[in-house]
């Protein structure tokens, strides 16, 4: 066999070993799915969704741990995208290039590898204990919101960094000043990259369980935080209240691991089931940063 | 007699880092009319250029010396305002720069940043603008659509127009065809001299010809140093230094 036969057929084995390594993980995956499917789908009703946990594995439903979720996620959206998107632009518009820069930015890159359980520590001594939130949404919201917080200043900066030079000097060009640029060019042009990798950010977040645990999330709840808006017929007919983040809360993954560790088999299929929704709110917040994506693409 | 001077260079030198890229260049540029600034790559035209609007206060590592009179006033002075002056100061690029936005919001930008946001105002500068960069006919009817969806001639012409709505006195050309054909160049240059009449123009090119046929003065820049500047029709068919003869026949470049 000469060289160029040899070189064809190298080509062709690692071609094989390619296609072999991508279906691996979609075999996986897919097997996963089929079998949570087989054993949850029937367990998968508008029952579940509107039931709190019970002893009784056919009783059982997810209500606290979703609206939960949804409490949890909304607080950590709140703390950390504005936080976020601003350390973003500070870092890559504003900050000038020294030593200090330096540090925050490989120290930022850092926080972005850390473990999350490690995260569920910080919180637990600072949020739960230190500020005596105790084990309230918003301990969990601040605790997740720090998690994610890196990735958020991260993403925030690549897509600003995505964003031509071009563009700026064409601003600048033109009389701008500084912060018109950023927020009239700059940040418009960067935003469908910086809601994807926020997007992304969230979906992780959600199904994050080690932290949450840490700084004691409850398993069993069988009540909803108060809501924060609530309505009357005296006036002035509607109050709103911001006690509901100081209750105490469960969340999907919580609820999902409290069933897999039950030994009766009722649980399992709640587990199963609880995992599908959980999927499914993934998926969705997927889906969501995909289509922001292809909508937001610019060429230049 | 000759014309005011808008522009008086004075043994300016400029440094990125510990690299000099000008070394004490002088010259004058008169109001309406054309000067060129001439040379090889890497001769430090364009940061010559981006000195007159001081567009390289935005580079970290920049740092110059000597002077620049803008109407006879320090440029680099500081009570001068750099928005202001850059929006009497205006800038084409050498690629195309159009913002990621619609035609009309590409020319109006320039007028919103300033807090004008009357309508009928902002039509007929939009109009005006793009009629002077001889746009209007091949866009009147898609001001809507993305600056994006035009050609690379006309996105340039387009960024002229929005150049001038800012009402500027001079414009600053910074290799404006470098990156289109011979045909939209050649719409890009008849622009350039019908723009004369009401703005005094400096134009960086290391193309010869452009620099014979656009400008009235030329200044020609070698590795850092003017090495003549004079009238375009002089240097051209009588320069004093050898390397402009050996650059306008062409030897080197």
């Amino acid at each position: 066999m000469n060289k160029a036969q040899l070189d064809k057929q190298v080509d062709k084995l690692f071609k094989f070993i390619g296609i072999a390594s991508t279906l691996f993980g979609l075999i996986v995956l897919v097997a996963l799915v089929f079998d949570v499917f087989t054993d949850g789908f029937k367990r998968l009703n508008w029952d579940f969704l509107v039931s709190f946990p019970s002893r009784k594995p056919e009783k059982a439903g997810i209500l606290s741990a979703w609206v939960g979720t949804i409490w949890v996620m909304l607080t950590t959206a709140v703390l950390a995208i504005p936080l976020g998107i601003a350390s973003g632009i500070h870092l890559e518009e504003y900050a000038k290039r020294n030593r200090l820069t330096d540090f925050i930015e490989i120290n930022i890159a850092n926080l972005a590898g850390v473990p999350s359980v490690i995260y569920g520590i910080l919180g637990l001594g600072l949020f739960v204990r230190w500020l005596n939130l105790d084990r309230s949404v918003l301990a969990g919201g601040l605790t997740l919101a720090l998690l994610i917080l890196p990735t958020v200043i991260l993403s925030t900066r690549e897509a600003l960094r995505a964003v031509p030079f071009s563009i700026r000097e064409a601003a600048f060009a033109l009389g701008a000043t500084k912060w018109q640029v950023v927020s009239q060019q700059v940040l418009p042009a960067a935003l469908g990259n910086i809601l994807t990798g926020i997007i992304l950010a969230m979906s992780r977040a959600i199904g994050e369980t080690a932290p949450l645990i840490t700084i004691g999330a409850l398993t069993y709840i069988p009540f909803l935080p108060e809501s924060p808006v609530s309505f009357s017929n005296q006036f002035p007919f509607l109050q709103v209240s911001s006690k509901g983040f100081l209750d105490a809360f469960t969340v999907l993954p919580i609820q999902i691991f409290n069933w897999v560790s039950r030994p009766q088999k009722g649980f399992a299929s709640c587990a199963a089931a609880g995992i599908i929704v959980l999927l499914a709110i993934t998926l969705f917040m997927n889906g969501l940063a995909i289509y922001l994506r292809q909508k937001h693409q610019k060429r230049w | 007699m000759e014309p005011p001077k808008v522009f008086e260079i004075e043994n300016l030198s400029s440094f990125y880092g510990a690299k000099q890229v000008l070394k004490k260049v002088s010259l004058p540029i008169y109001e309406k009319s054309v000067t060129s600034l001439m040379g090889p790559s890497g001769c430090g035209k364009s940061t010559l250029i981006r000195c007159l609007n001081r567009m390289n206060d935005l580079v970290g590592n920049f740092r110059m010396e000597g002077k620049i009179l803008y109407k006879s006033k320090d440029l680099f002075s500081k009570d001068v305002d750099v928005t202001n002056l850059r929006r009497e100061i205006g800038m084409v690029f050498q690629k195309p720069n159009p913002f990621p936005k619609s035609i009309y919001e590409n020319i109006a930008y320039g007028l919103k940043i300033q807090g004008i946001s009357n309508r009928e105002y902002l039509d007929g500068v939009v109009e005006e603008s793009l009629e002077r960069a001889a746009l209007w006919e091949e866009v009147k009817d898609r001001l809507r659509e993305s600056a994006l969806s035009l050609s690379g001639g006309q996105q340039q012409r387009l960024c002229i127009a929005r150049a001038l709505a800012v009402k500027p006195r001079v414009i600053l050309f910074d290799e404006p065809c470098s990156a289109l054909d011979p045909i939209a160049t050649a719409k890009i240059e008849e622009l350039i001299t019908e723009l004369k009449q009401n703005y005094t123009i400096a134009i960086v090119t290391h193309n010869t010809a452009q620099a014979a046929r656009v400008s009235d003065h030329t200044a020609f820049l070698f590795l850092g140093d003017m090495i003549e500047f004079g009238t375009t029709a002089k240097m051209f068919t009588v320069p004093k230094d050898k390397r402009t003869e050996e650059y306008l026949t062409g030897k080197f470049g």
